[in-house]
């Protein structure tokens, strides 16, 4: 059974909470200075926004089929069968492949480090395969962040938007948006207000790819048989040309 | 570097600043890190030692799977000539591919680990694999120079027998990646501006990387020919540039076809530097694709060698556009790559020219089997002028 997290901007209050529960479970320092960023970065893997009178979270949307793990050339990033997109720091070559890939601009790098690791929320994987709630699900005074199995939340989503329709923008975002994803946004107004990307595409990223790379044994058996054949008939006819044996 | 004392030339003295100055930013990028020597963000992950040293380095080195298809797979082999010069440009483009990656890797010491941890389903494990495997083809395609130049007939045999296998394998493996390199920005279509953004990213970097392997080895052809002195294969060369104009050509013409089908020449009228950015790529490769039509071009060193340069730079427009420029307003940021990102890609091309050089000083590049057939050919290229209209 999946689990995602619902945000609902309506009911959050842009207390921070959820980013202290965030940077103490990482063990990342928090302080004033750093509640001020609202951006995420390598030291700060979840922030809120304050879009006017409006706030909206970011973290890892940890997409149904993230298009940073089918990049990632060691595997370092991997899709668990409970919906966090989870990393293992000894296999990163700090390609920065993901970072291209990924369509929210989530993971970021530890820039300033002689050893640097990419940086990403991966849904307190632990703490959910354990049975807990993420940490900033936790922290959240007000329920604006929930967590919980994927189908129940969206179920929950329908909910409120059906209840309460003039509060509401009548849309879910993370059901569709690339293939679904873990994080599911609700707002009073439309997404690209609260500074949600919405012009990224309805499918999967991976399958962009994808594509092309089924084609490799396609491309390298006809290939090997085209050129093979091509010098093979090329050789004999050198060969029949100059009657001497010996060629280069 | 340890020869006596050279003499001391305007050249000189501005390699040795290049590579001084790459000294310096190595420095700054072993103990200041990424943060220290880039101007790379969590929004702009990939800059010049991508875009450049990576990208543009492997598509300059492609004249050596080229030449390869061309001399022992069509065997045309009056082409013979200018066969070692590609195979070692193309050797030396792959090793600095792979210095440009150490730097540019946030864990060099890791840059083995897509050989042992596998994820099939990534373009850069399929890159970093074929990369891998076809240097060690193109050092295996280079040895036979490194044995005659002391004799050693037994393994100069031995090779030979395995020389089929792995030229066929060197141009599969080629055509993989040098197309792979494309697919790479295949999962960006948010990101990537719309001129550049296609699905057939693949093919033209394919075929684009055809074109810059052609316009390399007439490019290195003409220098070489002024450093050491040797005649120009002119002949050749000019065959070769009308090879050049038809790959061009249908490049172009298929980049024109993906453009109407997905509707994006209405783009070309907002005044935006991508704009500028794409006008300027394609004058690059439309220019030499007219002039090299005509024989009076192709026939005159100077001209023909303009329009390879030309080619050079409009593929490392293309190149840069694709895997920078034309992904600043997807990403929301502007890069201007740090003085130190420059330093040390200047340092890897300098570095490149000189080592070249310094190989064909020591070992028979040129010399094997530069007057075989050159002659028989002359009057062919020459001939047909009106090839097409
Ligand atoms: S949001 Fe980005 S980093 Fe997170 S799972 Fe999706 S693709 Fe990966
Ligand atoms: S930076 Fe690390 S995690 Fe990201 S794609 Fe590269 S190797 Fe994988
Ligand atoms: S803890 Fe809850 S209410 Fe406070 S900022 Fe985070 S999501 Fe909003």
């Amino acid at each position: 059974m999946p689990k995602a997290i619902l945000y609902d901007s309506t009911l959050c209050i842009g207390c921070r909470a959820c980013e202290g529960g965030c940077a103490e479970r990482w063990g990342l320092p928090y302080n004033d200075k750093i509640a001020a960023e609202e951006t995420i970065s390598a030291h700060k893997l979840t922030t809120v926004e304050t879009h006017g009178d409006k706030f909206s979270r970011r973290l890892c949307m940890n997409c149904a089929q993230p298009a940073c793990a089918s990049v990632c050339p060691v595997g370092a990033l991997q899709k668990t069968a409970l919906g966090p997109v989870v990393y293992d720091a000894s296999k990163c070559m700090g390609c920065r492949y993901c970072m291209q890939a990924c369509p929210f601009q989530v993971p970021t790098y530890e820039w300033s480090s002689r050893l640097p690791k990419m940086r990403k929320c991966d849904m307190c994987y632990e703490r959910q395969s354990a049975g807990k709630v993420t940490a900033c699900a936790e922290a959240c005074p007000v329920g604006a962040t929930k967590n919980g199995d994927r189908d129940a939340l969206v179920a929950e989503a329908r909910q409120r938007l059906a209840e309460k329709p003039d509060q509401y923008y009548q849309k879910i975002y993370g059901i569709s948006e690339v293939g679904g994803t873990s994080v599911l946004y609700i707002s009073a107004v439309p997404f690209e207000q609260i500074g949600l990307r919405t012009n990224v595409p309805q499918e999967p990223l991976p399958e962009t790819t994808w594509r092309v790379l089924e084609l490799v044994p396609d491309v390298v058996s006809t290939g090997s048989v085209l050129l093979g054949g091509i010098w093979w008939i090329t050789n004999r006819r050198a060969e029949v040309a100059k009657k001497e044996g010996r060629r280069r | 570097m340890t020869r006596k004392f050279p003499k001391i030339t305007v050249w000189r003295v501005i390699f040795a600043a290049i590579m001084l100055s790459g000294l310096y930013a190595t420095y700054l990028r072993v103990f200041y890190g990424l943060g220290g020597s880039t101007n790379l963000s969590d929004k702009f992950p990939w800059g010049l030692w991508i875009g450049f040293d990576v990208m543009c380095g492997v598509g300059l080195a492609a004249g050596g799977f080229t030449l390869v298809a061309i001399v022992h797979i069509f065997r045309i082999e009056r082409y013979k000539p200018v066969l070692r010069p590609a195979i070692l440009t193309a050797f030396l483009g792959y090793v600095l591919v792979v210095v440009g990656l150490l730097y540019d890797l946030g864990r060099p010491d890791r840059l083995w680990h897509p050989l042992v941890m596998w994820n099939p389903r990534s373009v850069m494990f399929e890159v970093a694999w074929c990369v891998t495997l076809y240097t060690t083809v193109l050092f295996l395609e280079f040895l036979p120079v490194v044995f005659e130049k002391f004799g050693w007939h037994k393994p100069l045999e031995w090779i030979h027998r395995i020389s089929v296998p792995l030229m066929i394998l060197g141009v599969l493996l080629s055509t993989l990646h040098q197309s792979s390199l494309g697919s790479l920005f295949l999962i960006v279509p948010e990101k990537l501006y719309p001129l550049w953004y296609t699905p057939i990213l693949p093919l033209l970097f394919y075929i684009s990387s055809i074109a810059v392997g052609l316009a390399m080895t007439i490019f290195e052809s003409w220098h070489s020919s002024r450093a050491f002195g040797r005649a120009l294969e002119l002949p050749l060369l000019a065959s070769m540039g009308r090879v050049l104009a038809v790959v061009l050509s249908v490049y172009l013409w298929i980049r024109f076809l993906d453009m109407s089908h997905r509707h994006v020449f209405g783009l070309l009228a907002l005044n935006r530097v991508e704009t500028w950015l794409f006008a300027l790529e394609i004058a690059l490769m439309l220019v030499p694709a007219l002039l090299l039509y005509q024989a009076r071009v192709r026939l005159r060193p100077g001209a023909l060698y303009a329009c390879a340069v030309m080619v050079v730079f409009g593929f490392i427009a293309n190149r840069l556009n694709v895997g920078t420029t034309g992904l600043e307003a997807g990403s929301g940021t502007h890069y201007i790559p740090r003085w130190s990102e420059v330093a040390v890609t200047l340092s890897i091309v300098a570095a490149g020219f000189a080592i070249f050089r310094a190989i064909a000083q020591y070992f028979p590049i040129f010399e094997a089997h530069s007057l075989e057939q050159a002659p028989a050919e002359m009057e062919e290229t020459e001939a047909d002028a009106v090839a097409v209209g």
